[in-house]
């Protein structure tokens, strides 16, 4: 029987009860080796790209929350979860990813920030193996594209969600609620198999232990090489942004503390 | 000829000011193409009125089923648009509607996409100009068209009055969706209303840690104001939800909005930029927080507060 079949069956018998095994779900969650945007930027000398000697990079954050949700689902219903990056360097955050607990690791040994192929080689490698939810972060912290979870939804006309801050797995169907703007959220259902991208908040992720660390060096990451598909935009300058600066207080504390006290002064404010 | 598609957006029966302005845009780079706009929904007539004033066509597309906001439906109605009407450029608002649907469009039309537009440029081919590393640099990119484009908000204002000719494309949803909209969910409510303060003062992720926001409460005790935040501190339970500022948070215009450790991503900054009298204090010389404040302190919050609390508590004591 099918995991949706099966998970439909039970549902029939009581619409409420939480699944709590049956093969369970299977899910893949993409996470990005990125730069932090914290760390020390500059742009290379040809104006194109950004030079990586400075930047520090980590899990991307949003990511924290696509795998820590990959791996609350296993918990509370089984199943497996498989962590896909991309990126020749991209394996402590596999393995920090393992560590939190996913079970094995896929790795698309290429260098590309373009989210187009980042999308296709994903769908690439993962094509073949079956999977009943696939979670991605809303946003990578360095390219801010908001693109490849979306875009993978597309290539494997999958049923898809974007900024989801709550998700509940109730039978065949997933349950999402999504981040609109003001406060406001909606809450969509959709059947198995989807993609769902999730926005920060949606959970607490843990925190690595040394322990998870050392058990997650026996776990697998498996490399799929793969060809660069081309890429129909082009970059054409980096430049840090024109600002207008605010007006630089300067001094040491004591004394930027007192022309603060004396702007808010002379606004009537206190 | 460039012909350029925008798709409008609304909610609770109120068009979204994205519409406008990514028609503005279209308007303003259209040279003599056409900037037209997609309204899509249940009864779109009143759109599609005030679309007109903006564009030089509408094209309605109604059926009961796109009631609400469905990205398979969206996405199947524009299809059936676009494969007769050919669009050179299409621009949707980087909303949380938008940003959603768009991509897989993008995917489905087998064109281009370029997410959080803020610059355009068409003199020699199609040029775009988005932040990257939230704001802290920027980049042009040269794009082949046809495209999709999703545009920041905020960003094109200037208007253009038009009298555009509102078509009813009689374009019906091909097949049901499997994604299906229940219900939306009202923004959570507490016992303070940040909106409403003459004072904020917000803490973002320089506070480092939850046991830490005792220092902002003290500050906004002694200025008459009330403690927010940004996104990362709410998302890690320091703040109660309703404290968060910017684009999923609240809108705030108070008096005085003292920023502490806040970096100044877009979404924040959209929630804040119209404070009256912005201070910020950050460490880091480049965060973009200091391209909207109007004073700013490079220095650490754990210097600068204490010593503001001091200042302050004595002169309330005098
Ligand atoms: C769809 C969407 C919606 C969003 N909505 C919102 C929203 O409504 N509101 C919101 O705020 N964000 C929102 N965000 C998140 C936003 O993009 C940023 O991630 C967030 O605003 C960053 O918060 P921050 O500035 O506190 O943290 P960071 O960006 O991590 O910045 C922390 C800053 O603190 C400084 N700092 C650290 N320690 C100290 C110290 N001791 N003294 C002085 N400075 C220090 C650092 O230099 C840094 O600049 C949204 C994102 C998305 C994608
Ligand atoms: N190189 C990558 N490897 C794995 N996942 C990625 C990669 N780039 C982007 N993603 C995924 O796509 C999400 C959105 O990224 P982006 O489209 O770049 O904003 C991220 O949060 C990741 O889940």
């Amino acid at each position: 029987m099918q995991l949706k079949e099966y998970l439909l069956s039970l549902k029939k018998e009581s619409p409420n009860l939480k699944v709590d095994r049956g093969g369970g779900m299977k899910v893949f969650v993409l996470a990005k080796h990125a730069a932090d945007p914290e760390s020390e930027i500059k742009v290379s000398s040809d104006g194109k790209n950004v030079e990586t000697s400075g930047l520090i990079f980590d899990i991307n954050d949003w990511d924290r929350y696509a795998i820590e949700e990959g791996i609350r689902i296993k918990e509370k219903i089984g199943g497996e979860v498989v962590v896909v990056g991309v990126g020749k360097n991209c394996d402590d955050t596999l393995r920090k990813c393992l560590a939190m607990g996913a079970d094995r690791a896929i790795k698309i040994p290429v260098d590309t920030n373009d989210a187009y192929q980042i999308a296709e080689l994903i769908k690439k490698a993962i094509e073949k193996e079956k999977f009943d939810l696939i979670i991605a972060g809303y946003m990578s912290q360095d390219m801010n594209y908001s693109l490849v979870g979306a875009l993978l939804a597309g290539m494997l006309n999958l049923p898809f969600a974007t900024a989801v801050t709550s998700l509940k797995i109730d039978g065949g169907k997933v349950v999402a609620v999504r981040e609109l703007e003001g406060g406001y959220k909606e809450e969509v259902e959709l059947q198995i198999p989807c993609l769902i991208t999730v926005q920060s908040g949606i959970n607490e992720p843990r925190y690595v232990s040394v322990m998870g660390i050392k058990r997650a060096r026996t776990k697998e990451i498996r490399e799929v090489k793969l060809e660069l598909p081309p890429s129909a935009v082009n970059i054409l300058k980096i430049y840090p942004p024109p600002i207008k600066l605010a007006e630089i207080l300067t001094g040491d504390a004591s004394q930027i503390a007192a022309k603060i006290v004396e702007i808010v002064k002379s606004r009537g404010l206190i | 000829m460039m012909r350029i598609f925008c798709v409008a957006e609304h909610r609770f029966d109120q068009l979204n000011q994205i519409s406008l302005e990514i028609l503005n845009l279209a308007n303003k780079i259209k040279g003599k193409g056409t900037s037209e706009a997609v309204v899509i929904g249940k009864k779109v007539d009143a759109f599609a009125k005030e679309l007109a004033n903006y564009s030089d066509v509408v094209w309605k597309i109604e059926d009961e089923s796109l009631e609400n906001y469905n990205p398979e439906l969206y996405i199947d109605v524009l299809m059936q648009l676009l494969s007769k009407e050919k669009a050179d450029l299409i621009l949707i608002g980087n909303t949380a509607y938008g940003s959603e649907f768009a991509p897989y469009l993008a995917v489905k039309m087998g064109v281009p996409i370029v997410t959080d537009v803020v610059g355009v440029n068409v003199v020699d081919g199609l040029k775009v100009t988005r932040y990257i590393f939230q704001g802290k640099l920027m980049v042009d990119l040269a794009v082949k068209t046809p495209c999709i484009l999703t545009v920041r908000q905020g960003v094109f204002k200037e208007s253009v009055n038009l009298n555009g000719k509102i078509i009813d494309s009689k374009i019906k949803p091909s097949k049901a969706a499997v994604r299906k909209f229940r219900k939306f969910i009202e923004p959570e409510v507490g016992e303070v209303d940040i909106s409403k303060a003459d004072v904020i003062v917000a803490v973002g992720r320089g506070i480092e840690d939850g046991a830490n926001v005792p220092l902002a409460e003290e500050l906004a005790k002694l200025l008459g104001g009330v403690v927010a935040g940004s996104r990362p501190v709410i998302d890690s339970g320091w703040l109660p939800k309703d404290r968060q500022v910017g684009i999923s948070g609240k809108i705030v215009k108070p008096k005085l909005y003292l920023a502490l450790g806040i970096s100044g991503a877009f979404q924040h900054v959209m929630g804040m930029k119209d404070s009256e009298l912005i201070i910020a204090i950050n460490k880091d010389k480049s965060a973009p927080i200091f391209g909207v404040a109007h004073y700013g302190a490079i220095a650490d919050i754990f210097e600068i507060v204490p010593e503001l609390i001091d200042k302050l508590k004595k002169i309330k004591k005098s």
